[in-house]
């Protein structure tokens, strides 16, 4: 029994057919699921990009800013948040802080755009639903991701990493035409 | 109750895994040592590879 | 000089400082269970929109108690009596060093109760994994690394009694398989302890003011590896759980020491890489190092899992197939003492973690499938079924067989015991199942309000969210009634009636020799066999769904 100590060579006696056949089968399955890792890299259409670079809050603030003078198209809400709308295959810059998305983006359905995201602050969670999306945001470092927006829509991006008392009502939009 | 069986596991010298089995503190090290390197080790190297933003 | 006294039940001889050591480290868990189990009542009352319990300041509150007090606290006591359990009552020696044992436990008692305080006091709602540049009062990290290095300092304890009780010959041949898992679980804690060390003791210094900074993107690799490793300690502590009911319930045998032990190796060596699965969407880090790290070196840890998933099911099979229960491809499973808390414990405990935890688990480390999961509430789905219905599970199991036997006391309301596995299992499947739910329509986890009420923009999930959170809320409900009733059982067993001494103490355990398993042809234990293959197909449909839900998704690269 499992609670008292085993004599004898126990490696050696022969394994019983029923465990020996459950082995193979889980080392398949085993191997399977790891090599749809790579598999998906190159065949698939959802990976993260692995492109980041350390940066100053102040640095990337800066850029945002520059992004959104060249791109506003309008305002929305009452505080006034602007509505950039860059041009396909740009870049489009967000920055979370506490407890906002900045600024909300209008994208269009089937182009890409090297997205580029940072914070001000403490860790956020983007979250970019229903589209389900979910990348960690630090500061200090601005993550690169290519997207291409496959459905049209009116999108809210979330924040799903805990950012102090506001957190839950940090809510962006992202809006796809 | 005896089961006549062969189960091999009788006489001889202790197989050599049944020995790495048998040893709390080389199993201790091995598993320090495992993740420390694959995981912590080279996670920082990660990190400290991100190249500086222009 | 060491006072030994011999189990009138098994015939084991204990250790008297071990005892105690036992007895305070197990209660002090269970006292804390249902501390963290009120915590997150109240959390999962909250998150239930129409019932909306706190506010919200208390709400980030309860939830950081609650992952400290249930995550940390009353796992790791458990555990503390666990290892000393296994190696000095099993191997029926004195345990090393008990005076330092009982330092270990005051450090841990003041770190804990340290914790909860200064996370009462408000200024600590950073969560259980405290990311910086979010910052708790020092008096928070401290709690930590107290309770940390008390624990440590038990793990070498247990290496120390292994010492011993190979140099006082108090057992023949190779270490009993529950007292090898239990060192794994030792193992892994060393581990993971020092990785704690490593990060929080720089943490607390820049909370003090002392270091200017603290990378957040270094403090979850290193974090993490303290974070979930100390869940893969829970992990191996619950498998050992598993192989020691099937021998106290069944007198069940391994079918094979090899196969048993060589997947707790797998353990050793790659069950904590998985830490990386938090890391899965941080910038920077490499394809390469996610891949290999999440998968457990090419899940060979899964494998490992997977192995004991049968094995243990296998070992209760061939044992009541040598009873005469033939019939069939189940009538051995019929025949299972199912009234016996000990045994549903067990057994709920491994379909649960296998079926909902498990193959939510590797779904959610898998590099691309995080993307739609990361940080939803999917991942407390998960690991509600892991630590709740899994490893507490498999500890409320045990307890109901190892409380009466240690205290030598009847079980109080045994009538009631019957059913406290059940519900258990029953509220906290609910729980994992319904956050999975809501997690896969985008709810966030961590978060006071699914309807952004006081947001400027606004969201809206779509209704079976709401519904889904609010049946999360009812089987909350059913866990916690469970919860109670044990830990009620739990001290009214401890200080309720004596059980009666037999005439004659029986013999002292000895080691056995391997046995054969008895089959020339054949499966020895097929119904085992046909129930790991209804969770293989399982665990197939599932994964490859997923990989269906992720490629909808926007294009990525």
């Amino acid at each position: 029994m499992a609670i008292v100590p085993i004599k004898g060579n126990w490696w050696n006696a022969p394994v019983e057919r029923t465990e020996a056949l459950w082995i193979g089968i889980a080392l398949v399955w085993a191997i399977i699921m790891f090599f749809m890792m790579p598999y998906w890299h190159m065949v698939g259409n959802q990976n993260l990009s692995t492109e980041a670079y350390k940066v100053t809050p102040d640095a990337y603030e800066a850029k945002v800013d520059a992004f959104v003078e060249k791109y506003q198209v309008r305002e929305e809400g009452d505080t006034g948040i602007p509505v950039v709308k860059p041009p396909a295959g740009g870049d489009v810059y967000l920055l979370a802080r506490q407890f906002e998305w900045y600024p909300i983006v209008e994208l269009e359905k089937g182009q890409n755009y090297r997205i580029h995201v940072s914070s001000m602050d403490v860790q956020h969670g983007l979250s970019i639903q229903p589209a389900n999306i979910n990348i960690q945001v630090h500061p200090y470092y601005e993550m690169i991701f290519n997207a291409t927006p496959t459905d049209a829509g009116e999108y809210g991006i979330v924040c799903n990493e805990y950012c102090d008392i506001g957190h839950h009502t940090m809510l962006g939009k992202l809006y796809v035409k | 109750m005896a089961e006549p069986e062969n189960t091999g596991a009788g006489e001889g010298p202790e197989p050599f895994m049944q020995q790495l089995l048998n040893n709390p503190f080389l199993l201790l090290f091995l598993g320090v040592l495992f993740p420390s390197v694959l995981y912590t080790i080279w996670g920082i190297i990660e990190v400290a590879s991100i190249p500086v933003g222009q | 000089m060491s006072n030994f006294r011999t189990c009138p039940e098994t015939g084991f001889k204990i250790d008297l400082d071990a005892e105690k050591l036992i007895k305070w480290n197990a209660v002090t868990g269970v006292v804390f269970l249902l501390v963290g189990g009120f915590f997150g009542l109240l959390v999962a009352l909250t998150r239930w929109p129409s019932v909306h319990l706190l506010p919200a300041d208390l709400f980030y509150l309860a939830l950081t108690a609650h992952g400290v007090d249930i995550l940390l606290v009353w796992i790791i006591f458990f555990e503390m009596a666990l290892l000393y359990f296994c190696s000095s009552v099993l191997l029926q020696c004195r345990v090393a060093t008990p005076k330092i044992g009982w330092l270990a436990y005051w450090l841990m008692l003041g770190g804990a109760a340290l914790g909860n305080v200064v996370v009462l006091m408000g200024e600590s709602s950073v969560m259980f994994t405290s990311y910086v540049p979010l910052k708790a009062d020092p008096l928070f990290y401290l709690a930590l690394i107290l309770f940390a290095v008390g624990a440590l300092v038990v793990c070498f304890i247990f290496f120390g009694t292994l010492v011993i009780a190979k140099r006082e010959k108090t057992y023949e041949g190779s270490i009993p398989l529950v007292t090898f898992g239990a060192m794994v679980a030792a193992i892994i804690a060393v581990y993971t302890i020092a990785s704690g060390a490593v990060i929080l003791i720089p943490t607390l210094l820049w909370s003090l003011g002392f270091i200017p900074y603290v990378d957040s993107l270094l403090y979850k690799v290193i974090w993490w590896g303290m974070g979930h490793s100390s869940q893969q300690i829970n992990v191996s502590a619950q498998v050992a759980c598993w192989y020691a009911g099937a021998a106290v319930l069944f007198g069940a045998r391994p079918i094979s020491e090899k196969v048993c032990r060589t997947a707790f190796l797998m353990y050793i060596l790659f069950l904590q890489l998985a830490s990386a699965h938090h890391l899965l969407v941080e910038p920077g880090l490499g394809a390469e190092y996610k891949i290999f790290n999440t998968s457990y070196a090419f899940y060979l840890a899964v494998f490992g899992s997977m192995v004991h998933g049968l094995t243990v099911p296998g070992a209760i099979e061939l044992a009541q197939r040598r009873k005469g229960y033939t019939k069939g491809l189940f009538e051995w499973l019929r025949k299972c003492p199912w009234g016996h808390p000990a045994f549903s414990g067990v057994f709920l405990s491994i379909v649960i973690f296998g079926f909902l935890g498990g193959i939510s688990g590797v779904v959610l480390g898998t590099e691309q499938l995080n993307l739609i999961m990361h940080n939803t509430i999917y991942v407390p789905g998960h690991f509600h079924a892991t630590v709740a219905g899994g490893t507490t599970l498999a500890f409320i199991g045990i307890s109901y067989w190892l409380v009466p036997t240690l205290w030598q006391r009847e079980l109080a309301m045994p009538g009631l015991a019957k059913f406290v596995p059940y519900l258990f299992g029953i509220g906290i499947s609910g729980i994992a199942l319904f956050q999975m739910g809501a997690g896969t329509l985008g709810v966030s986890r961590r978060h006071w309000d699914m309807t952004f009420a006081d947001s400027a923009l606004t969201y809206d999930y779509p209704a079976a969210a709401h519904l889904l959170m609010a049946l999360n809320g009812i089987s909350a409900i059913i866990a916690s009634v469970a919860g109670a009733i044990f830990c009620l059982q739990m001290v009214l067993t401890i200080i309720g009636k004596k059980k009666a001494a037999p005439a004659e103490l029986p013999a002292a355990p000895q080691a056995e020799a391997i046995q054969g398993h008895g089959h020339g042809g054949g499966l020895a234990v097929p119904g085992t066999f046909v129930l790991a293959l209804v969770f293989l197909t399982s665990f197939v449909l599932y994964y490859f769904v997923n990989w269906k839900y992720l490629s909808e998704i926007w294009i990525l690269s």
